[in-house]
């Protein structure tokens, strides 16, 4: 498990040193960034118009979903993206060999292998957001209602996780997957907005077929005290689920990975 | 150390016909088939040896090499390096391999090699302190020093190629898989590299296997050869024997005092060329000495040489043909 711990550290200041050595491109990523950042502001100003309701949440609690929203966006442009989306090259460019013959899990090593610091100031955003909000619309923190909150972002993350890997390890075969992969970008955003926002047959999709709600809408419920615990028993269900789905898809998928030519 | 037996690998692949209907056709309606390209391969290496892989481009030097590695699952047959099923890649036979591919790096590319090196380190489990001794003791005999701190993007081919066989290296693999380690390289960094190789068979005694398009490092350094055709294996043994039964002949040159006509020469062998006072016989290595000797004193002469036709050109005419004598 230390091993495992070392090899992180080293890959992600490798990956700092990395983005470093291009001075002018670290400025222009912090730079657009910044732009998205000043984005997503706005559209929260937006919403700020006094007395409307968004299904049956208040301004101030569908800000706390799209705190969550920001908060998954850092991470999935920190770590799901400059990782997920290079599966592909390793495959087209038959440098997973290397990766492959390392004494590590391969799926750790393709999934942490990057880490893209630009997502860090959306990553601290969106958690600002969320428990701003979250005061501004009374609700009092407990140790519990945290922790639920914590655990609620978890089984959000690997969901998402999952899902993109899942169509990631897919390059085995079709070799390039990126559409696949905007589609999910697409889900996710989806779930600015909170479920009973949307019309019955979409929002039982989307907690049912893809798990847009678990993203989201759970964990803001999760903060705001209001998130029923059935409801993380089965997210948690449901998230281990597809994370073993992911590995098992992985491992079946390499039986049939035939190395680039030479 | 290394038991191959009756491995065989189908790959399959679909074929796509020029222009839009064949696109459309590839897209909708793909008609795959299965191609062999290693059958029947078995053949048994022992620690410490080093043996070279022949064959020409798509021969399955490549799939043979990754199937011992584990990188591909053999269709039919069985693959064992050291006691271990490479297929199943477990992690006691990933710290005893290492892979290097000519044309394909693992470096990271922005970096200097040293940041990759104390990666790979990393993952194999070593402490700083022995990274640090295997590193050293490792550059020295690449010689390799200050470019391990210069990003890899800013090295020369030969300097990049010796810093990914150190990362290869690391973690002291008891058996090397080289798929053209010198591809690319000047003659002299060609060198460099074989001699590296010759040394650390000897020092460590790691059993290496190598493929190779430039018989010269064949000749440098695999006493034994397995020549493959079109996935078949058709030669398994010394690399002396193999000149031997691809040309059963040797080369005469001789250059004379006085030109002669090509008449004169008939009887002493198979005339390959004639130019003025230069002659170049092909004589079967059993009359070698009774023809030198008659040359010798038929004939006056300035200069002869006796020489097996080069190899890497025996090799050519023998892949053209596709058999062995």
């Amino acid at each position: 498990m230390n091993r495992y711990f070392k090899t992180i550290r080293l890959f992600w200041s490798t990956a700092f040193a990395s983005q470093l050595e291009y001075q002018l491109n670290f400025l222009i990523e912090l730079l657009a960034m910044l732009g998205t950042l000043l984005g997503s502001v706005f559209i929260l100003s937006l919403f700020y118009t006094e007395g409307r309701q968004l299904g049956d949440w208040s301004w101030e609690s569908a800000l706390v979903i799209q705190g969550v929203y920001t908060f998954l966006d850092g991470l999935t442009n920190a770590l799901l993206r400059p990782n997920l989306t290079e599966i592909v090259n390793y495959v087209r460019e038959g440098t997973l060999d290397y990766v492959l013959l390392k004494p590590i899990d391969s799926q750790f090593w393709l999934s942490v292998k990057k880490f893209s610091f630009a997502g860090l100031p959306e990553i601290i955003l969106g958690l600002s957001i969320v428990f701003w909000a979250a005061i501004q619309s009374g609700s009092s923190f407990s140790i519990y209602s945290l922790s639920l909150f914590i655990i609620s972002l978890l089984i959000g993350f690997v969901i998402l996780y999952s899902v993109w890997f899942l169509i990631a390890a897919s390059s085995i075969w079709f070799v390039k997957t990126w559409n696949a992969t905007e589609v999910l970008r697409a889900l996710l955003a989806a779930g600015r907005y909170p479920i009973s926002a949307y019309p019955v047959t979409l929002r039982f999709i989307f907690t049912l077929v893809l798990p847009v709600a678990f993203l989201t809408t759970f964990p803001a419920e999760a903060i705001l005290g209001e998130l029923k615990i059935t409801i993380l028993f089965f997210g948690l269900m449901l998230c281990g689920l597809f994370f073993f789905l992911s590995r098992f898809f992985w491992k079946f998928a390499l039986k049939h990975y035939t190395s680039a030519s030479s | 150390m290394i038991v191959v037996d009756q491995l065989t690998k189908y790959y399959r692949v679909a074929n796509k016909q020029p222009g839009f209907k064949g696109t459309l056709k590839h897209f909708f309606d793909r008609k795959t088939y299965d191609v062999p390209a290693v059958t029947d391969i078995s053949f048994k290496i022992s620690p410490g040896e080093v043996v070279g892989f022949l064959g020409a481009n798509g021969a399955g030097k490549t799939t043979l090499l990754k199937m011992m590695c584990g990188l591909i699952h053999p269709s039919t047959g069985l693959v064992d390096v050291g006691g271990f099923s490479p297929q199943r890649r477990q992690t006691a036979f990933l710290k005893e391999i290492t892979l290097v591919m000519g044309q394909k790096q693992q470096l990271i590319w922005d970096l200097p090699p040293m940041d990759s090196l104390y990666v790979n380190a990393a993952v194999y489990g070593l402490s700083d302190h022995e990274a640090k001794v295997r590193i050293n003791e490792l550059a020295d005999m690449l010689e390799l020093g200050e470019e391990l701190t210069r990003p890899v993007r800013k090295l020369s081919l030969g300097q990049r190629m010796k810093s990914e066989i150190l990362a290869a290296l690391l973690h002291k693999p008891s058996v090397l898989f080289l798929d053209e380690p010198t591809l690319g390289l000047d003659v002299n960094a060609q060198a460099r590299v074989r001699s590296f190789l010759s040394e650390y068979n000897k020092r460590t005694g790691a059993t290496i296997l190598l493929t190779s398009h430039y018989m010269a490092d064949i000749t440098a350094l695999c006493p034994r050869v397995i020549c493959i055709h079109k996935g078949n294996l058709f030669y398994d043994g010394d690399l002396d024997s193999l000149a031997n039964s691809l040309s059963p002949s040797r080369e005469v040159k001789v250059e004379l005092k006085n030109p002669c006509s090509i008449d004169q020469f008939k009887k002493y062998g198979e005339i390959q060329d004639l130019n003025d006072r230069f002659v170049c016989l092909l004589v079967s290595r059993g009359k070698l000495t009774e023809v030198v000797s008659n040359l010798l004193t038929d004939f006056d002469i300035l200069d002869l040489e006796i020489s097996d036709p080069p190899i890497d050109q025996l090799i050519g005419e023998l892949f053209m043909k596709g058999e062995v004598n």
